[in-house]
């Protein structure tokens, strides 16, 4: 049963908006589902947007502004179809499709986060999308060594994974759908930390876990960084294990290839995310080898 | 005006719609006096373009009243070459993404070109004499048999062809990761700064092995990327202010007195979303591809996508004054995106009083704003439409109402013809516009020097 009046009136201005001047409009966001056509559009500008991060990963070099755009357009169309309840239903058919693992832990807790244990549970996302290309610079050493200790696990949440190309989306603004709450609730498990917002509820027992492990393994801050150091260190990009990784397949999650991803995207359902363990180590001797470059 | 003869019927179409990639122009820029006008194009080329002067010029013209010098190709040089990073596997594009010309402090002319990684400073200088008159060689250099000397003479410098040699005198490497986008020199005339995507450095012109880095914004985890710089400029009167731009729409001064790293900003210039017109493209559509301080010194003026806007750096709630550039593209924005036109990255320039502002548009149309009248006029560089001397005509963009005759609809402009990189004149009313791989400059001749 829809709500009365409301509905009507935000299908009209959808409609009005959609047919006007495509998904690039609008509507009133009070609404809980959008119209059919500025659903297919917006699906439309979420497919083209994945493809175009896809693609700009394979370039020369791929432009960050670019990158950031389109990703920064991505989190915004996931937000909404968060909102909308449509993203609920991409997840549950994807979830169908594929065995749940563990939860990627994400590394960085200083999200823009107060709370802690909200960042911590928003944390737990995905390994960037190795689509971002360039921008997977922040695999820095400290970074590996957590990820390493946690055991790289496979994201399977579609929410999480569209939390963004770069990952998750801890930088989200609060979102303040009550009816979203619910959603989580009825996930469970499966849709801890999957959203920017967490609140602490969200950090139940596998959020401690997360955090209590994340306390062990996290290296102390690091003092003012050597400029000399860093240069050297800033200039070792994984972006180029992510491209061997996207190129090759992804090691970690032999189901789904970039050409997958696009296959799996006329379906509408984006893969999950590869956090690429072999990735890591191969970091680790890579940081080792510039060490003892560094050393000598 | 002279009348030029029609071109013989020879179709040389096909000719004209080639353009090698190479030749696409990526920067221009006027130095100091306006006399040099510099272009880098995307084979990492530098052409320098002098301006004829009367004392010059052997042939004694007459120039008509209110006829400036023509610019002539001055010198021609290979700035950047291509380049592999090995440990990212990928290429280091020789683009020549911005010139900046040092103020003339002597005979030679100095300038600083970059690609995405690395900022060179070339000094260009002029050799028009060579000593003649040895005693001991002949003219081609080779020695004279000594029994034939009868009597010696004083060597003297001889006018000769002029030479123009062009000599790199620093290479500033390895001080970004990311691509560089802006360089800037600041007005103390010893340092200059650069940035990249995320971060800024200021070097010492003189100082080649470090830089020091004044804003990073790259976050520590790279998950969190959301913005990056997209355009910076050192304040042109005071040496400690610079501004930079994000693709956020936001702007930034920063006061390099308050602390060493300027990440907090002294000033953060932002205009207020409208909630009404928010849609997927309004954070794309808000980043700014350029920031432009006035020759005052007073305000900014910057480019995003649809419009080009006028700040004042005493006020930063808002622009003081919005142009519309091309509202016209706001319903076709999707299209845009498809086809990448929308991250596309217009410049904006300043006139000589800072009175008209300037940027381009695409099927080679570029908009001038009057900023007192806040009319705009839209011209057009593109060979067909324009002969030497001729005077350029108005263009308009059909967006409804009456049609009037040479107007372009929307779904007919070329997007593939886009001017992208422009520079006015310090002085005078000369402008310099880059259409793809041909330079266009126009000259104001009813009121040539500026108001």
């Amino acid at each position: 049963m829809f709500p009365k009046g409301t509905k009507r009136k935000f299908l009209d201005s959808a409609e009005e908006a959609a047919t006007a001047s495509g998904p690039g409009e609008r509507g009133p966001a009070s609404a809980r589902t959008p119209s059919p056509s500025y659903s297919l559009q917006r699906q439309s500008l979420l497919d083209m947007s994945l493809i175009k991060l896809q693609l700009c990963h394979m370039l020369v070099e791929p432009n960050l502004c670019r990158s950031v755009l389109i990703a920064n357009t991505v989190r915004q169309i996931q937000e909404e179809m968060t909102q909308d309840g449509t993203w609920q239903l991409m997840t549950q058919a994807l979830a169908a499709a594929q065995c749940p693992a563990d939860r990627l832990v994400a590394t960085e807790v200083l999200c823009r986060q107060s709370d802690p244990a909200a960042a911590v549970a928003a944390g737990q996302s995905p390994k960037p999308y190795p689509l971002a290309g360039g921008l997977d610079e922040g695999y820095h050493s400290e970074e590996v060594v957590m990820e390493a200790g946690d055991a790289p696990k496979e994201v399977v949440s579609t929410q999480s994974y569209m939390a963004g190309p770069f990952g998750m989306g801890p930088c989200w603004e609060e979102r303040e759908e009550d009816g979203e709450e619910e959603e989580e609730e009825e996930d469970g498990e499966e849709s801890e930390g999957e959203d920017a917002d967490e609140r602490p509820e969200a950090d139940s027992g596998p959020g401690e876990q997360v955090f209590g492990t994340f306390e062990i393994k996290q290296p102390p801050p690091p003092p003012p960084p050597d400029p000399a150091l860093e240069e050297l260190f800033s200039d070792v990009d994984p972006s180029y294990y992510e491209l061997d990784t996207v190129l090759t397949g992804m090691q970690s999650a032999p189901k789904m290839g970039p050409y997958d991803l696009l296959e799996s995207l006329s379906s509408h359902g984006p893969p999950p995310l590869s956090p690429g363990a072999s990735c890591r180590s191969d970091l680790n001797e890579l940081d080792h080898i510039m060490e003892i470059i560094v050393g000598s | 005006m002279g009348e030029d003869a029609e071109s013989p019927k020879i179709n040389h179409t096909f000719l004209r719609d080639y353009v090698t990639e190479a030749d696409v122009i990526s920067t221009v820029e006027f130095n100091q006096t306006g006399d040099l006008l510099a272009t880098g194009d995307k084979g990492g080329r530098v052409v320098i373009f002098q301006r004829e002067t009367e004392s010059k010029g052997e042939s004694e013209e007459v120039l008509e009243t209110g006829d400036c010098g023509e610019y002539n190709v001055y010198s021609t040089f290979q700035s950047h070459e291509p380049d592999f990073d090995y440990l990212k596997s990928l290429e280091i594009e020789e683009k020549i993404n911005k010139i900046k010309w040092l103020a003339q402090q002597n005979a030679a002319h100095f300038l600083l070109s970059t690609n995405d990684k690395t900022v060179k400073l070339w000094k260009v200088s002029e050799r028009d004499k060579r000593p003649a008159g040895y005693n001991l060689k002949d003219e081609e250099g080779r020695l004279k048999d000594i029994s034939t000397i009868t009597s010696l003479q004083v060597p003297v410098l001889k006018p000769a062809d002029l030479m123009v040699e062009v000599r790199p005198r620093r290479v500033f490497s390895n001080g970004h990761t990311y691509h560089v986008n802006s360089i800037s020199v600041n007005s103390d005339g010893e340092t200059y700064l650069s940035a990249d995507d995320l971060r800024i450095n200021m070097w010492h012109l003189g100082i080649t092995d470090r830089s020091f880095n004044i804003v990073d914004i790259k976050p520590a985890n790279m998950e969190d990327l959301t913005e990056v710089i997209t355009a910076a400029e050192f304040h042109p009167q005071h040496c400690h202010l610079f501004v930079y731009s994000s693709s956020k729409g936001t702007l930034r001064l920063c006061d390099m007195r308050s602390s060493a790293l300027c990440d907090k900003h002294t000033k953060l210039f932002e205009e207020p979303e409208d909630p009404g017109s928010r849609s997927f493209f309004s954070e794309i559509i808000s980043s700014v591809s350029d920031v432009k301080f006035s020759h005052s010194g007073r305000y900014l003026l910057t480019r995003d996508y649809l419009t080009a806007k006028v700040w004042d750096l005493n006020m930063d709630k808002g622009p003081v004054e919005t142009y519309q550039v091309h509202e016209y593209l706001r319903s076709k924005l999707c299209s845009l995106y498809e086809n990448d036109c929308i991250f596309d990255k217009f410049e904006c320039v300043w006139n000589s009083s800072d009175s008209v502002i300037m940027t381009g548009a695409y099927n080679s149309f570029f908009q001038m704003f009057d900023r007192e009248t806040g009319r705009g006029v839209t011209l057009e560089a593109w060979r067909e439409s324009s002969k030497p001397r001729a005077v350029l005509r108005t263009r308009r963009v059909y967006t409804g109402g009456k049609r009037r005759r040479g107007d372009v609809g929307v779904d007919s402009l070329d997007f593939s013809k886009k001017i992208l990189h422009m520079a006015w004149h310090p002085s005078e009313n000369i402008i310099a516009i880059a259409a793809t791989n041909n330079l266009y400059i126009f000259q104001d001749r009813v009121n040539p020097e500026a108001q």
